[in-house]
């Protein structure tokens, strides 16, 4: 091609050109500058940093209400925001880089997986303070493999069967208490007009409630946990009665289930159109914020009466602290702070959908949900934290995600997919 | 083509006859042009359809559809989107990394392409070939080790508050520009080997060292090529997504790209908030389009058309 | 400066070129080579080391078993085990494979056509050229995540365009059915790569000597004929490039596909498998280089053609 001749395209003059060079070299030291007076994190003994996932408006909101609650010391808390996903895609980095002293993350595996990885501080003496605030259940899911603890919970919501009192009682509804009930009540919903199970699995991770619920019920908490700990065959038998109920479910779903988001499936039992779902309290009660005392629920029924429904699915929420806290005494005077009551209770304002953690806390200001869920929490055997929580998280987000995606899809692959999960469970657990 | 051959041939062949080209309408020229606008309108629907929804309010979209007659056409959703995820700060986050990014890639890329074009060392194709090659890599490809690196490099705090490469500004523009000078030095070699050798070398005899050939003869020529470049870069620098995934993790220094993701809830995505965030993310690189369109087109033109 | 005014005045130097005999005047002084070493050397430094050196590191990582916490300590090194469980035991590889070969073939035989045919309809004398060029080049100006956002309002099963204006509201499920989701990512994808190509060929056509065509119609050939005989392979080394360009962008595709739905249920990309393992909670660090590692080669290959190609011109003007 030819050189442009001169004077074809407009052209910057030799002073404006070394103009653009110097500002991109001093705007280069702009972030620099401009952070002069910052100072690094944590430098201040006052100032205790927090690094918070809290990123909507409504959780964040609130979160900052909780943080301007904390009075102690004349310490106060900088928190670093981050985008809900984003903050739980970069964990590693970020406890490997410089984190925030105190982190808002979940019980379970990936505590633990952190805590004998050296990420994160043995709060076992703010545990002994906090004394019988928190139930057994709970203080096991916040200690380590090394009998420490790690965690501090802050609040927590049930996964069930949901559905709207309204349209119910409309059609005359009742709840199910085995899995056949649930298979006809589903069909009568179908016979009535209505989506029977509102399913949207555009994200991945809502169908995986639904694994451990019929796992929980199948094989019951001690198998699922062996199979989230990689220690069970998922071509067994077991494993495969699990997905033999599930096709037995799969009439009932909503359908393209895999291209609609879950907000939208929730939205359909909102409107009346889709008869119940299996989800947690805090979603489904986030979608229907201005009807809350519409919503309700029930556990997901029997299948085998030797379990019955002992395993509830309540994942907690709650903070951390990490091994690199500049501010460890704040640090850890804010972890006791975050689980009192009266800071879990400014949290819940303004989520009217989950119930806090601590066992102190005045049920007096609970809605209807709320104490339900608060029953339900305590009468339960054994508590599971979800899983993606519960097992390794690249066989979670990887494996198991993308292996139910293929079993919705196409339901006879069950066995191509079972095979599947087992070698990459191979892999990843003991390779 | 040089130059050259290009007049010499247009000497020798006959002149075209202008009258054949002029603009006359008969069918084939309809019937072009009726296909031309079919094609553009088509082309421009699904962003269309974007601004149309951005317009909109979510109660509207929710109760009608998005295949309606909108209710009310307003700019809550433009204004939400700009207070709700502080838009102007990413703005300016973004400023931060492109400008600079784009200023330094011109100024390494153009100094090895004068290098390479004026002068025949024996490195000269392999180290082209090397940067060539740098730039078409998959980014995915070298992200572990390179979060690894910078999370060991110290910086001074001026440069950087976090005290490292990692999570700093600053760490963003270096890995863009390494990974666009390989591009553009392409470009300009290939630019400056049009330029003629006799210019550098009276400069020479007048007693110019290489640093003033460089900045006084050679760079003032380029200037197409530069505002080409710097029109394109900017475009690719502003539209990146997965360096900050990578490199940055307080949340307050992440590019525009990544402020989007908190508009859409944790548990709630309201589409139309989202597209007039989008639209709002994507109007720099929009006006920048529109106002140097001759520039991105030559930029992109010049690193492929080898005459 | 008058350097610069005798070039704008088109005379170029009318210096003797007898000076260039010299010897005296083409050595470089001391100054002038620690100069140029640096003006070589601080750009090849910053490149090598933030993309060769991390590019070698994930092929030496691909070979360990690493979760990316702690340091070279901690890292397992097991020979060529990922590279077995890549390809036997994921079953995201080889659908991931063949998805990135679907798209490039795609992406090859109809944007790159389309671009070709829209450029050598413009390329010619007409009104509103200008104009007809910017609306189809917008959408490369548009960031990949942006293209994903607007392409899923359009393919929604109840509110989108698409099915509204077919009829099929609420029926078609363009990107929750893994048989065709894809393909609809794909036309996105063209949407933008059109765009490109038809700049590149726009590009290749302006040096197409106008003569010729005049020549060829003069001798009574209609415009395929021409289209075939002249313009066709004046194109040959636009064709190349476009073919690279068409490669690397089928390799490196990742943000379209990522903001529908992360790469799953029939959206997988090798890039997307890559940065499932290393970045996110999962961190199977080795696991994901040896991924890497494969998309490297693949690259390479088209790499070294394409450098091969154009160097080797390079080195015979």
């Amino acid at each position: 091609m030819a050189r442009p001749r001169p004077g074809q395209l407009p052209t910057l003059d030799r002073r404006s050109v070394l103009k653009v060079l110097l500002a991109g070299a001093g705007l280069a030291a702009v972030p620099g500058l401009a952070a002069c007076g910052s100072g690094s994190s944590g430098a201040d003994s006052k100032t205790v940093t927090f690094g918070s996932n809290y990123s909507d408006p409504v959780p964040r909101n609130a979160i900052k209400a909780v943080l301007d609650g904390f009075k102690t010391d004349g310490l106060t808390v900088t928190a670093n925001t981050k985008d809900h996903n984003t903050f739980q895609q970069q964990i590693n980095n970020y406890l490997q880089g410089h984190p925030d002293d105190v982190y808002s993350w979940f019980a379970g595996y990936r505590m633990r997986y952190f805590a004998s990885k050296g990420l994160a501080l043995d709060i076992s003496d703010t545990w002994t303070a906090l004394g019988d605030s928190f139930s057994a259940a709970q203080k096991e899911a916040s200690t380590g493999a090394d009998g420490k603890q790690y965690f501090v919970p802050f609040y927590s919501y049930p996964w069930a069967l949901f559905y709207s009192k309204s349209t119910w009682a409309k059609y005359g509804y009742q709840p199910p208490k085995t899995f056949d009930e649930l298979i006809t009540l589903g069909n009568k919903m179908k016979a009535d007009g209505l989506t029977a199970l509102a399913v949207g699995q555009a994200d991945g991770w809502p169908q995986l409630g639904t694994f451990d619920q019929l796992n929980l019920r199948t094989n019951g908490y001690d198998f699922h946990m062996s199979l989230m700990a990689g220690k069970e065959d998922w071509k067994g038998a077991k494993v495969k009665a699990v997905f033999d109920n599930w096709k037995r479910m799969l009439p009932l779903y909503q359908d393209n289930a895999l291209g609609r988001k879950w907000e939208d499936a929730a939205q359909g039992v909102l409107a009346g159109k889709s008869g119940m779902m299996v989800i947690g309290s805090q979603q489904i009660g986030q979608q229907f914020a201005q009807k809350l005392d519409d919503l309700d629920f029930c556990a997901f029924p029997t299948i085998d009466p030797q379990w019955g429904t002992d395993t509830v699915e309540a994942p907690i929420d709650g903070f951390m602290m990490s091994k690199k806290a500049v501010n460890v005494d704040g640090g850890k005077k804010l972890l006791t702070y975050l689980a009192s009551p009266q800071a879990q209770l400014t949290y819940l304002k303004s989520d009217p959908t989950s119930i806090a953690a601590n066992a102190k806390v005045d049920e007096g200001t609970y809605n209807a949900l709320q104490k339900k869920c608060v029953q339900f929490v305590s009468e339960a055997k054994h508590i599971t934290q979800f899983l993606d929580r519960d097992t390794d998280p690249g066989f979670a987000s990887d494996a198991m995600t993308n292996g139910i995606n293929k079993f919705l899809g196409d339901p006879n692959s069950v066995d191509s997919v079972l095979s599947g999960l087992a070698e990459q469970a191979k892999s990843i657990f003991t390779g | 083509m040089t130059a050259d051959t290009l007049a010499s041939r247009l000497v020798t062949a006959p002149a075209p006859s202008l009258t054949r080209q002029g603009n006359r309408l008969n069918a084939t020229r309809v019937a072009l042009h009726t296909f031309l606008v079919l094609t553009c309108l088509v082309w421009l629907a699904p962003l269309l359809w974007a601004v149309f929804a951005s317009f909109r309010t979510y109660q509207d979209t929710a109760t009608n559809g998005y295949f309606s007659w909108p209710r009310e056409l307003t700019f809550t959703n433009f204004v939400t989107a700009w207070t709700q995820a502080d838009l102007p700060h990413y703005f300016l986050n973004t400023l931060v990394i492109t400008l600079p990014a784009v200023a330094i890639t011109l100024f390494f890329s153009s100094m090895v392409a004068f290098v390479v074009s004026r002068f025949s060392f024996r490195f000269n194709l392999t180290l082209l070939m090397v940067f060539t090659a740098g730039n078409l890599l998959p980014q995915q490809v070298i992200a572990v080790p390179l979060y690894r690196i910078y999370l060991l490099t110290p910086l001074p705090s001026w440069l950087s508050d976090s005290g490292y490469l990692l999570d700093s500004q600053f760490g963003l523009v270096l890995i863009h520009v390494a990974f666009q000078t390989g591009f553009c030095t392409f470009v300009l070699t290939n630019y400056m080997k049009t330029i003629p050798k006799e210019l550098t070398e009276a400069a020479r005899v007048d007693g110019a060292g290489v640093l003033r050939q460089y900045w006084q003869v050679i760079l003032p020529l380029c200037r197409p090529a530069l505002a080409a470049l710097a029109t394109l870069e900017f475009t690719w620098i502003y539209n990146d997504f997965l360096w900050a995934i990578v490199l940055i993790q307080t949340g307050d220094k992440m590019p525009i790209t990544s402020a989007l993701n908190n508009l859409s809830g944790q548990y709630f995505t309201d589409n139309n908030l989202v597209a007039a965030g989008s639209l709002l993310a994507a109007l720099p690189t929009l006006v920048v389009f529109f106002a140097l369109q001759r520039q991105f087109v030559s930029g992109l033109t010049l690193g492929s058309a080898k005459g | 400066m008058t350097l610069a005014e005798q070039l704008d005045a088109g005379t170029g130097t009318t210096r003797p070129p007898r000076r260039r005999a010299r010897r005296k005047s083409t050595a470089l002084s001391l100054t002038d080579r620690i100069v140029l070493l640096l003006m070589v050397g601080i750009p090849a430094v910053v490149h090598v080391a933030l993309v060769w050196v991390p590019t070698i590191g994930s092929i030496v990582l691909s070979f360990s078993e690493w979760d990316g916490i702690g340091g070279l300590s901690d890292i397992k090194w097991i020979g060529t085990k990922n590279y077995v469980d890549v390809f036997t035991a994921y079953p995201r590889f080889w659908p991931a494979v063949a998805h990135n070969l679907i798209w490039l073939v795609f992406l090859i035989v109809i944007p790159t056509a389309f671009g070709l045919l829209m450029a050598v309809l413009l390329d010619r004398k007409m009104r509103f050229s200008s104009i007809y060029q910017s609306i189809l080049y917008l959408p490369v100006v548009l960031s990949l995540a942006l293209v994903g956002f607007i392409w899923q309002l359009m393919y929604e099963p109840d509110k989108g365009l698409v099915n509204n204006l077919i009829g099929q509201v609420g029926h078609i499920n363009w990107l929750g059915d893994s048989s065709i989701n894809l393909y609809a990512v794909l036309v996105a994808a063209a949407w933008r790569h059109t765009g490109y190509v038809m700049l590149l060929f726009l590009a290749g056509l302006k040096a197409l000597d106008p003569a010729l065509k005049e020549a060829a119609s003069l001798d009574g050939a209609n415009s395929w004929q021409t289209f075939w005989r002249v313009t066709f392979p004046v194109l040959k080394p636009i064709n190349i490039i476009v073919l690279v360009v068409t490669v690397i962008e089928a390799l490196r595709a990742y943000d379209i596909v990522f903001i529908i739905n992360r790469g799953r249920n029939g959206l997988e990309l090798l890039s997307i498998l890559i940065t499932d393992n290393i970045i996110g909670e999962s961190s199977r660090i080795g696991y994901g280089s040896a991924i890497a590692v494969v998309l490297l080669v693949i690259s390479l290959g088209f790499i070294i053609t394409y450098l091969v190609q154009v160097f080797r011109k390079e080195e015979r003007s």
